[in-house]
């Protein structure tokens, strides 16, 4: 079984019809990226995807071990993050809390798991420093770290190199396709950067009040969407 | 100096309020560092003017105990708030600054006309400012502020490392599958609780400052969460304490003074802070 899959679901609000006829599957181990223009209905479908709405109609499924809290969330930053006071590794630990249930202190195993997720994304050093006196990548790499504690299987990210210097995208990008590969992770990630969308991912899904295009990169680079979608943003000369 | 607070300390309506000063401010404190953060400082000041319309009514309906009427209202303005913050339709600030100016204005015109004080002048000012009204403690409502502060002590150390995820990212504690509206509600009933019993201390035009100045104070020093609440708790009960001797000696308004002593104090971490970012 697919670890998530979308059959048939319309997304909205107050009865207005944002986004419908979704009907996607990602697979363990899939790298999908979600694009589109503004106002396509992708952060309505990510908080979908989150059940932090629930659709209008049809039925989002999560299977193969997926919780449907199980998702490891990496949002985009908000105004409050940015002066507030706290360490990284108080936040990289915030991520294991939706799992230990009653329980009020962190005990040893999530201690280990935070640890481990920063050393692998290289931020062990900074275990102490104050969050918002980081670069705009390492703040992206907290949360990343944080995403990891949350979930063993999928991470969802939303813009996740918005607003970062060229050398750090890359390495964000770099960090994805390694946890991808290695740990078989599956990434699903929205995203206005066409260009890295089809160098990096395996699943192209382009939305536009509804789908227009859902299937592997290879299809959608010859796909009238694709083409047209990537000579406009001029991602051509890259894929 | 030492013998005169020797002698004040015989008293035990001195040691009351000093118990119950210290209290207040512990707890407001620990409040205070999530409101600050979450932007949500003005909530403080909007509910303790709901208090204030409240307490009219209460005196003026001539109620054996004002806070019977006044906690519940209180809380339910701290519920309503938060739920139009969330749906904005009226958009949170205005609601705020809405019905406090309501509440204070319906308040002041009730007391004006039908109460039967001979000072009304005296009572207004007193809600307002907080004046005297904490040497006047009676037990219960000295009990009852001890088992409060108790509870608000006890419900966020346990909820310590949730408070800090809800007021970090509620998108992110929402997703892990995190009640995340339960410790929102949490938080505004505490609050409006701390609000009400804090009247007595500062009156309810000064009570925010409780809640606000130890937060911000410890903010320009630490970088931790946990050291901002740990330092603002300290912060708010130390200047709490001196503010309640210094006005004993001195004979000032306890509630002006304690907050004149948190604005001093934050003006010590303020350069403070950037002495230490300089060097």
């Amino acid at each position: 079984m697919a670890q998530l899959s979308c059959r048939n679901v319309v997304l909205g609000y107050e009865g207005k019809t944002v986004v419908q006829n979704l009907n996607f599957e990602v697979n363990r181990g899939d790298y999908l990226c979600i694009v589109g223009e503004n106002g396509s209905g992708k952060s309505t479908l990510i908080r979908a995807l989150l059940r932090l709405k629930s659709p209008m109609s049809g039925e989002i499924l999560t299977g193969d071990g997926l919780e449907a809290d199980g998702i490891g969330y990496l949002p985009q930053q908000t105004i409050v993050q940015r002066d507030f006071p706290a360490s990284v590794r108080e936040i990289v630990l915030s991520g294991c809390l939706g799992r230990f249930g009653w329980r009020p202190f962190y005990g040893r195993a999530e201690k280990a798991e935070a640890e481990q997720n920063m050393e692998k994304l290289g931020i062990a050093h900074l275990a102490g420093r104050c969050y918002r006196e980081l670069s705009g990548g390492q703040q992206q790499r907290v949360l990343l770290a944080r995403a990891l504690c949350a979930t063993r299987f999928m991470l969802l990210l939303d813009e996740p190199v918005a607003g970062l210097d060229p050398s750090a995208v890359q390495e964000m990008y770099g960090l994805l396709e390694t946890l991808n590969r290695e740990e078989r992770i599956t990434i699903i990630m929205v995203s206005h950067d066409i260009q890295a969308a089809v160098r990096y991912a395996d699943h192209i899904l382009h939305i536009s009040e509804e789908p227009l295009f859902f299937g592997t990169k290879e299809e959608y680079l010859k796909s009238p969407v694709g083409r047209r979608y990537l000579s406009v943003t001029g991602g051509e000369q890259n894929a | 100096m030492l013998d005169m607070l020797a002698v004040y300390f015989h008293y035990p309506f001195v040691r009351y309020a000093m118990l119950v000063g210290v209290l207040i401010a512990l707890s407001s404190s620990l409040l205070g560092v999530s409101l600050v953060l979450k932007r949500f400082s003005f909530i403080g000041d909007g509910l303790s003017h709901v208090a204030f319309g409240a307490m009219a009514v209460a005196t003026v309906m001539d109620v054996a105990s004002d806070t019977a009427v006044v906690l519940p209202v209180t809380i339910a303005a701290a519920v309503l708030l938060l739920r139009t913050g969330q749906n904005a339709r009226l958009k949170g600030d205005a609601a705020i600054a809405m019905i406090s100016v309501g509440a204070l204005a319906s308040g002041y015109l009730l007391l004006n006309l039908f109460s039967r004080s001979a000072n009304l002048s005296g009572d207004v000012c007193s809600t307002l400012f907080g004046s005297t009204a904490i040497l006047t403690l009676s037990e219960t409502d000295v009990w009852l502020c001890v088992i409060l502060s108790l509870v608000v002590v006890i419900l966020f150390t346990m909820c310590y490392h949730r408070i800090f995820a809800v007021t970090f990212d509620e998108t992110f504690a929402k997703a892990t599958g995190m009640k995340a509206d339960r410790y929102n509600l949490l938080v505004a009933v505490v609050t409006a609780s701390v609000i009400v019993l804090a009247m007595k201390l500062a009156g309810s035009l000064l009570i925010s400052a409780l809640i606000i100045f130890p937060a911000l104070s410890a903010m320009r020093l630490f970088k931790s969460f946990r050291g901002v609440i740990l330092s603002s708790a300290v912060l708010s009960v130390v200047c709490a304490a001196a503010g309640i001797l210094l006005s004993i000696v001195a004979s000032t308004p306890v509630g002006a003074t304690i907050v004149c002593m948190d604005m001093a104090v934050f003006a010590l971490c303020s350069l403070a802070g950037m002495v230490l970012k300089r060097s």
